[in-house]
């Protein structure tokens, strides 16, 4: 038995610490541990529930922009405020547009390092690449003249033995399996996933008034007022600026970024085998399209045992079902509850740190376990695109047949939607879920152009504060999964706020029950070829997009390495 | 040439937002000239790749543990500055460092990296600076405005200064 510690788990936001104990070479324990304390709720008591996003966008680096819609929907719940149709679809295109840049990043900058060979990539015949490319699709920035002007580029900032954001990568290693034309073409897309990424950034920060931060959030709607007639509003001409980058960002992600997972995800159609762990999935229903949040253009749900015929639909901001269902359990994280341990709802939700040693059987981690109706559910983009196909949703549907066709036609045979219940399915569904959202970007772009054009410019409703104690919900399907803020107000000021983060629903360490949390359960039977390059462990941990930021990034001007990946014998 | 001020931090862990605090009182205090961009980065990482692509010298301020007592106002230039190429210094695995990578990868990285370092003395829960690190706010805007000048930037004084 090897017992495997890698803390920190490089390309992620925040710190992870994963521990493995490894048998015959495969994982037969998994611990997730956070490491860092996140505190939002302790900061925000006693403040105005009107400035609550201001902090709340401030709790992580990536994900500034989906707390901050998500504690303005919370306070509006809370007082039952409908918010301006305008409002809606503006929220909607910066969080569709935030997704896009999210899942595009995750694929190419963060994931793809785990299965593509860069250093392979550079001896790859580029007409080779190119044909591959053009079997895949008619994408038309596959040629060979520009395969081939990007590898020279990889070739001589690898020459200067600056590997910089490559320094990382498992190059050679066994369980690296892509011929080399496809680690080129892949390598190509990477470098011109920087260009996108950016892009779908711009249209955040055109409707966000400013990145990396938004100013334009108000609880009540926004505070970007509309008159197309005026320069220093959101003007007609600001508003088909954005349609230009949206028809952009369409050509990409279409044309290669879907491509490319399907035939990546078919060459390692083994890892379709590994890393399913918990097969409840949990997504909420988003892109409202009323002022109640009543109708949203993307349905969400639970869906027991990744079966679609037992979905059952969240369905509303008011929805009890949703409500009911969430709790949050400390007995094996690093925080105490007055009262006994036992699994807490969010309204009665308490951040009392106590932190120990690391305790296999006891506390080992700064993150909380939440459960839905006392058990695990796993989160995230693969959630999602379940709940999406089990409710009919022909847009999804579409965009995951294409990535079964392709990956069937390279693997040679089909590939069924049961095999998204896995490492690489997580991955794939992460593209579908981008296609999904880039559809949608653009049909919320036409109703706030169509609402417009009504004489409609309502863009705000006054919050009035009642007295006395008032509670309220909102969530959001982010790019790693359900984001749900729950906040008590008493008096026009906060009394109680929590968080309950994707990456906790993912990340969390063993339940009341003992039960493993996602990433724990999906490294169960992992392959390990070898323990001191664990790569097949980062496979499947990178395939949830973990996201752990709160976070300290002080600079450490002694210059001490701080990866460590410990194997004991 | 363009010059990109960064603040970088979190300010809800005290002394750790201290970069943040720093441009937000050279903003109030000073009129900010053509060729100059503040930027409050908080904790991003690669959300910042659009801003800091194709600017020629980026002036960052933030907390850094020096081994000097908490308080003191240093300066790190181009080769010393950690967070520069050599990766992994920092528990924020996709930040700055990652970003400034990458765009050395697509040919749009500074030509030069200032950082203006502030040691922390508190990084507990909270969004007050300690009294230790909020003295020496003034001395890092100090430090900026002079760096800038020897850019060729002087800064006139504002309304609130």
């Amino acid at each position: 038995m090897t017992r495997i510690t890698i803390d920190p788990i490089t390309r992620i936001e925040g710190h992870l610490r994963i521990d493995c104990e490894v048998d015959n070479g495969k994982v037969v324990n998994a611990w997730s541990s956070g490491q860092m304390w996140r505190g939002i709720e302790v900061i925000l008591k006693d403040r105005d529930p009107r400035d609550a996003w201001l902090f709340a966008q401030r709790i992580c680096g990536v994900c500034t922009t989906v707390h901050a819609v998500v504690s303005v929907r919370t306070v509006e719940n809370a007082l039952n405020l409908e918010v301006p149709l305008n409002a809606q679809y503006i929220r909607n295109m910066i969080i569709t547009a935030h997704g896009i840049h999210d899942h595009i990043v995750h694929f190419y900058q963060l994931a793809a390092l785990d299965w593509v060979d860069i250093v392979s990539a550079l001896a790859a015949d580029p007409i080779a690449a190119a044909k591959v490319g053009a079997s895949l699709s008619d994408y038309r920035r596959n040629s060979p003249s520009e395969i081939r002007q990007i590898q020279d580029k990889l070739k001589a900032f690898v020459g200067t033995g600056q590997l910089g954001v490559f320094a990382s990568g498992y190059w050679g290693h066994p369980a690296m399996k892509l011929p080399p034309e496809v680690n080129l073409l892949a390598a190509t897309h990477y470098l011109q996933a920087l260009e996108y990424q950016r892009i779908a950034n711009r249209i955040v920060a055109i409707l966000g008034s400013k990145t990396p931060h938004i100013q334009n959030l108000a609880v009540g709607g926004i505070a970007n007022p509309i008159n197309p007639d005026s320069q220093s509003t959101l003007t007609l001409e600001r508003l088909f600026a954005i349609k230009a980058e949206i028809d952009k960002l369409s050509e990409f992600v279409n044309q290669a970024m879907i491509p490319d997972v399907a035939a990546v995800g078919a060459l390692y159609a083994d890892w379709t085998g590994y890393g399913a762990g918990v097969t409840d999935y949990l997504s909420v229903p988003d892109l409202p399209l009323d002022t109640k949040g009543v109708q949203f253009e993307l349905p969400g749900g639970y869906l027991p045992k990744g079966d679609l015929a037992r979905f059952k639909p969240i369905t509303t901001y008011q929805d009890a079902y949703f409500c009911d269902g969430v709790k949050e359990s400390v007995k094996h994280a690093w925080y105490e509850y007055q009262g006994g341990d036992r699994a807490l709802h969010p309204y009665a939700g308490q951040t009392n740190p106590h932190h120990t040693a690391f305790q296999d059987n006891g506390k080992y981690s700064w993150v909380k376990a939440p459960t839905f109706y006392d058990q695990r559910v796993q989160v995230g983009p693969l959630a999602n695109v379940l709940a999406m196909v089990a409710a009919g949703h022909e847009p999804t549907k579409r965009h995951l047949d294409r990535v079964l066709e392709i990956a069937g036609k390279v693997a040679g045979s089909p590939i069924p939607v049961a095999a998204l219940h896995s490492t690489i399915g997580r991955i794939a569904a992460r593209a579908v879920r981008c296609a999904v959202l880039l559809d949608s970007l653009q049909n919320q772009w036409q109703l706030l152009i169509d609402n417009i054009a009504k004489g409609d410019f309502e863009t705000f409703n006054r919050p009035v504060f009642p007295k006395g104690e008032i509670r309220g919900f909102g969530y959001h399907e982010a790019p790693r999964g359900v984001l749900s803020h729950w906040v008590v107000i008493e008096n026009g000021k906060i009394k109680n706020y929590q968080a309950v983060v994707p990456s906790t629903w993912n990340a969390g360490p063993r339940d009341d029950d003992d039960a493993l949390g996602p990433y724990e359960a999906s490294l169960l039977d992992n392959p390990v070829a070898n323990p001191d390059l664990p790569l097949e462990v980062l496979r499947t941990v990178h395939s949830f997009d973990p996201c752990l930021a709160c976070a300290i990034h002080l600079v450490d001007g002694k210059q001490r390495p701080i990866v460590q990946i410990k194997a004991f014998g | 040439m363009k010059v990109i001020v960064l603040g970088l931090g979190n300010i809800l862990l005290r002394d750790e937002g201290v970069g943040v605090r720093v441009i937000e009182a050279l903003a109030q205090r000073y009129v900010l000239p053509a060729g100059v961009e503040m930027v409050d980065g908080g904790t991003v990482g690669m959300d910042l790749l659009d801003t800091l692509a194709g600017c020629d010298h980026l002036l960052i301020c933030d907390a850094v543990k020096t081994g000097a007592p908490p308080g003191s106002v240093v300066k790190l230039v181009d080769g010393q500055v950690p967070a520069l190429f050599q990766t992994r210094y920092s528990p924020h695995q996709i930040g700055l460092s990652e970003v400034l990578a990458t765009l050395t990868l697509t040919d749009e990285a500074p030509a030069a990296v200032t950082l203006i370092g502030i040691v922390p003395a508190d990084l507990d829960l909270g969004i007050e600076l300690s009294p230790l690190v909020a003295a020496a706010v003034q001395p890092a805007v100090e430090r900026i405005v002079a760096t800038l000048r020897e850019l060729g930037f002087p800064l006139m004084p504002g309304r609130e200064s």
